[in-house]
């Protein structure tokens, strides 16, 4: 008689809406993230493509498609500065908040976690299936804004004040949109942080948790803790636009030749504290959850366990605590005093470290194994390289004197797109091709994705690593013309047309991937519940696909995740679910 | 499989979800509600001419809601005694207490909007205005979803009493929680608003 | 699944009859009771070292250190932080005071720096 607190073992099915549409289920969840965080990758590279045609041959009508973007943003085809901008405000909000973290930590993390762990579901499956929605809400409000009058935002992912202040529409929408993803962002945290703590299967120990699940818990806690400065930031600016309040704008500011009738006395640097506060947490955001990623692969392709997994942790942990106290260093030449700066430099550096301890125990675990180079695993292998590059080239930005020149040049944009683009998008590369078969029991072509791996990461490196020369030059970023007009270019300009081509080809390098996508859901191999011979609890302990609830019976764990060829065992790996015998 | 510790607490943590789930909600408050209180200081200090607090607001009505708020926090915590011991008539008259208590606040503060308004003093008059109403206006919109909480669970949500009273009792100390969490940001928002 | 017996599992406690409960919960009461007390004393207190004629500097952390107090007793007996298990929750708490703490630092630090 008494009720079940949770009535999901359902002796009717539900209505197709709310089986599919809307889910509390984990697994439907991850995969509305991840189709939905696709859709807009998909959308933001678009944007960035059309950003190359005018970086690479400026105020040139753009053949074919130019017409058809309308006279308020390329009259003839020729792109308008102001759209340019609109295009890169939009490019790097859309990859980062509506697309890498959403696919990393919605998709892969909701997908996965629970699995890994032994949970039936997330904690909160109600709550769950409100922060995809709220996500939702927060991308349409995003791609509704291209349409307003004066167009989406163009004041940078920044949204600097005073200028977001005085810019259009967009603008106002743009900042919407943030507070509806935010929410959704805090709701999932929660969700992540209760699921994890709370919710191991019987003998799943801290230190027996999969690396994947030790990367979402600290994300979660950065999304958690990091977001909602940037949240009241929002409001504030809101406030500044609409109510006409000026926490973000100083006293006599002058715009147009007229001084701004506000109250004054308010600090454009609030906003950048602010912004950054959440800024640089979320950077680990996005690389955290795709250390997990590899991990997994890594410690499953090479058949051994994974050397260093405490390092890992206690790395992925003071990563976390560290990245909250670094923000400043995106803000070196904004007048700081040589105390605070020494301090942001020192915590900057600092923070270098656990991330040198990840990528090496990565590199070493690679060391007497038996290497498996399947699709997964390339990916996986090339993350390694180019996050190196990507972190070591972070180096002299750590330093108030190095920075300086090269703030805000192309060299900065180098460096965070290797992290981010041959990085984090690599580690969701190998995500896919690793966990497509549990999610849908067939294999995916491993030609095809040996043909998408080798393009894709050549193609990589032609559009980033030109960005170095460039920034060194003096390049700037965010210059519509891709400095065309400037002297100090002149010398590099010709690798604008060779990035460009890069970018393009880098475009039709998917297809590959697309093809074998859609075509193994119904034409691939079929898998057998753990294709990979794995030993976390997603492969050994659940058929495929995982059914509704996961486990019939609550999994009991025995073993550490990476227990791959332990002396006297039959096989070269031990499922973690597997009895020890007495 | 069911979800566990919905109403038992997991051994190990010794809590129940939610109640994890809502302390993790209240520190990314303190996050919220910080970096107000931290543009407050920054903004201050940047001031030539900060006006004293209690040369603008009025003293005695936020003292008056200080009271106010700290009373309705001991009758919350009194509902979920009440419910504890298997009161339920208690816990209502005390969780209507706290709803009614809350309301108070809020005609207390629209007075204070009101009299403001009046005098032309608006949130684009001056930053002091600008962080007092985003400041107190995001902190009464947490007493408004905490009374609509709170008033679902007097009402509607109160059937829940006779088939899952355990859940039931969580239901309140979680929404409890959150309401205690409200008091104390106004605890630092009184001082730091009206009398610096 | 439910218990079959009396058993109230209030976390950190586990009563073998509603008897004890109810002692647990009055001696509860009684210190919900004696906290507000405090509570009304120090609001009384902060309002009136308002009209202290203290430095600036003084002013923010006397009436800090008061918020302080309150607040503590607030989250510890009103919120059973005080009585709960394990100390996720302080570490919670503390983790987040100290990230703000450090916010409001820096931020006091930085604007000091600038002005001179």
């Amino acid at each position: 008689m008494a009720a079940h607190p949770n009535t999901h073992h359902d002796h009717h099915e539900l209505p197709f809406w709310r089986k599919y549409i809307f889910s509390t289920d984990h697994k439907i969840i991850g995969l509305q993230y991840g189709i939905t965080a696709s859709f807009f990758l998909f959308f933001g590279f678009c944007l960035m493509m059309l950003m190359r045609w005018q970086l690479a041959y400026p105020g040139q009508p753009l053949p074919i498609i130019g017409q058809y973007f309308g006279d308020a943003n390329m009259p003839g085809g020729i792109m308008l500065p102001e759209f340019y901008n609109s295009l890169g405000a939009m490019h790097g909000t859309i990859m980062v908040f509506l697309a890498i973290v959403p696919m990393v930590f919605g998709a892969f993390g909701n997908y996965v976690t629970p699995l890994q762990i032994g949970a039936p579901d997330m904690c909160f499956p109600k709550l769950n299936a409100i922060s995809y929605w709220c996500y939702f809400a927060g991308g349409i409000i995003m791609l509704t804004s291209f349409w307003v009058p004066g167009g989406a935002a163009n004041s940078g992912w920044t949204s600097y004040s005073p200028l977001a202040n005085i810019a259009t529409t967009g603008q106002t929408w743009w900042l919407i949109g943030m507070v509806f993803l935010i929410t959704s962002s805090l709701l999932g945290a929660i969700n992540f942080i209760a699921t994890i703590v709370q919710l191991r299967a019987k003998g799943m120990t801290w230190f027996r948790m999969p690396f994947f699940v030790w990367a979402q818990l600290v994300t979660a806690f950065l999304l958690l803790l990091a977001f909602p400065p940037l949240e009241a930031a929002a409001v504030m600016q809101l406030m500044d636009r609409l109510a006409h309040t000026s926490f973000f704008l100083p006293s006599g500011l002058v715009v147009g030749g007229e001084v701004m009738e506000v109250s004054g006395g308010g600090s454009p640097i609030l906003w950048q504290h602010l912004f950054w506060f959440l800024g640089h947490p979320e950077v680990y955001v996005l690389i955290l959850p795709a250390f997990g990623i590899v991990t997994e692969i890594i410690a499953n392709n090479t058949r051994k366990p994974i050397t260093g997994y405490k390092s890992l942790v206690f790395s992925v942990l003071t990563i976390g605590f560290l990245s909250f106290i670094v923000w400043a260093h995106h803000m070196y030449l904004t007048g700081m005093g040589t105390r605070v700066s020494a301090f942001f430099q020192t915590t900057t550096i600092l923070i270098s470290i656990p991330s040198v301890i990840i990528l090496t125990a990565l590199f070493i675990s690679l060391w007497g194994g038996s290497i498996r180079f399947n699709t997964p695993m390339l990916f996986a292998l090339g993350f390694l390289p180019m996050f190196g590059i990507g972190g070591l080239t972070g180096l002299p930005l750590a330093f108030n004197a190095t920075d300086i020149p090269l703030h805000d040049t192309y060299y900065i944009i180098g460096h965070f797109h290797y992290i981010v683009a041959p990085g984090t998008i690599f580690a969701i590369f190998a995500g896919i091709y690793y966990w497509f078969p549990k999610i849908t029991g067939k294999m995916m072509n491993e030609t095809l994705g040996k043909i998408h791996f080798w393009l894709s990461i050549v193609f990589m490196n032609g559009i980033f690593m030109p960005m170095f020369i460039q920034g060194m030059a003096g390049v700037s970023r965010r210059w519509y013309d891709g400095g065309s007009s400037y002297d100090i270019a002149q010398g590099v300009l010709y690798l604008n047309p060779i990035m460009s081509i890069s970018a393009w080809l880098l475009a039709l390098s998917q297809i590959p991937f697309l093809i074998n996508l859609f075509w193994s859901i119904w034409g691939g191999k079929k898998a057998s519940d753990n294709p990979w011979d794995a030993t976390t609890l997603e492969w050994t302990a659940t058929p495929t696909p995982p059914p509704h609830g996961n486990f019939k019976t609550p999994p009991v764990v025995y073993h550490n995740p990476y227990d791959y060829s332990m002396p006297g065992a039959k096989k070269d790996f031990t499922p973690q679910n597997q009895p020890v015998e007495a | 499989m069911d979800i566990p510790y919905i109403v038992k607490p997991r051994p190990d943590t010794g809590v129940f979800n939610a109640k994890l789930g809502i302390w993790l909600f209240l520190a990314s408050e303190v996050m919220l509600f910080g970096a107000l209180f931290s543009s407050y200081v920054l903004l201050r200090l940047g001031s030539p001419d900060w006006p004293r607090g209690s040369s603008i607001l009025n003293v005695p009505l936020g003292t008056f809601n200080t009271i106010v708020l700290i009373t309705s926090s001991i009758t919350m915590v009194m509902a979920w005694a009440s419910l504890m011991l298997k009161n339920f008539s208690k816990f209502k008259l005390y969780q209507g207490l706290t709803i009614l208590l809350g309301a108070v606040f809020l005609v207390v503060k629209a007075f204070e909007y009101g009299a403001k308004f009046e005098h032309h003093m608006f949130p684009k008059t001056s930053v002091y205005f600008a962080i007092y109403f985003t400041l107190t206006g995001l902190h009464a919109f947490h007493v408004i979803c905490g009374m609509v909480v709170n008033g679902y669970l007097w009402g509607p949500g109160s059937k829940m009493w006779k088939t899952q009273p355990e859940r039931f009792t969580n239901r309140v100390e979680v929404s409890g929680l959150f309401w205690h969490f409200v008091d104390l940001v106004w605890i630092f928002l009184f001082p730091v608003l009206y009398l610096l | 699944m439910t218990s079959e017996h009396d058993q109230e599992h209030h976390g950190e406690h586990e009563h073998h009859s509603f008897e004890e409960l109810n002692k647990h919960i009055q001696k509860h009461v009684r210190i919900y009771i004696s906290v507000f007390a405090a509570l009304m004393v120090l609001t009384i207190v902060t309002v009136a070292v308002s009209y202290l004629h203290l430095s600036m500097g003084q002013a923010v952390a006397l009436a800090l250190f008061i918020a302080v107090i309150k607040g503590s007793l607030v989250a510890c007996f009103f919120m059973h932080l005080i009585s709960e298990k394990k100390a996720i929750y302080l570490i919670l708490i503390i983790a987040a005071v100290f990230i703000v703490g450090l916010f409001f630092g820096s931020i006091l630090f930085h604007s000091d720096i600038v002005k001179n």
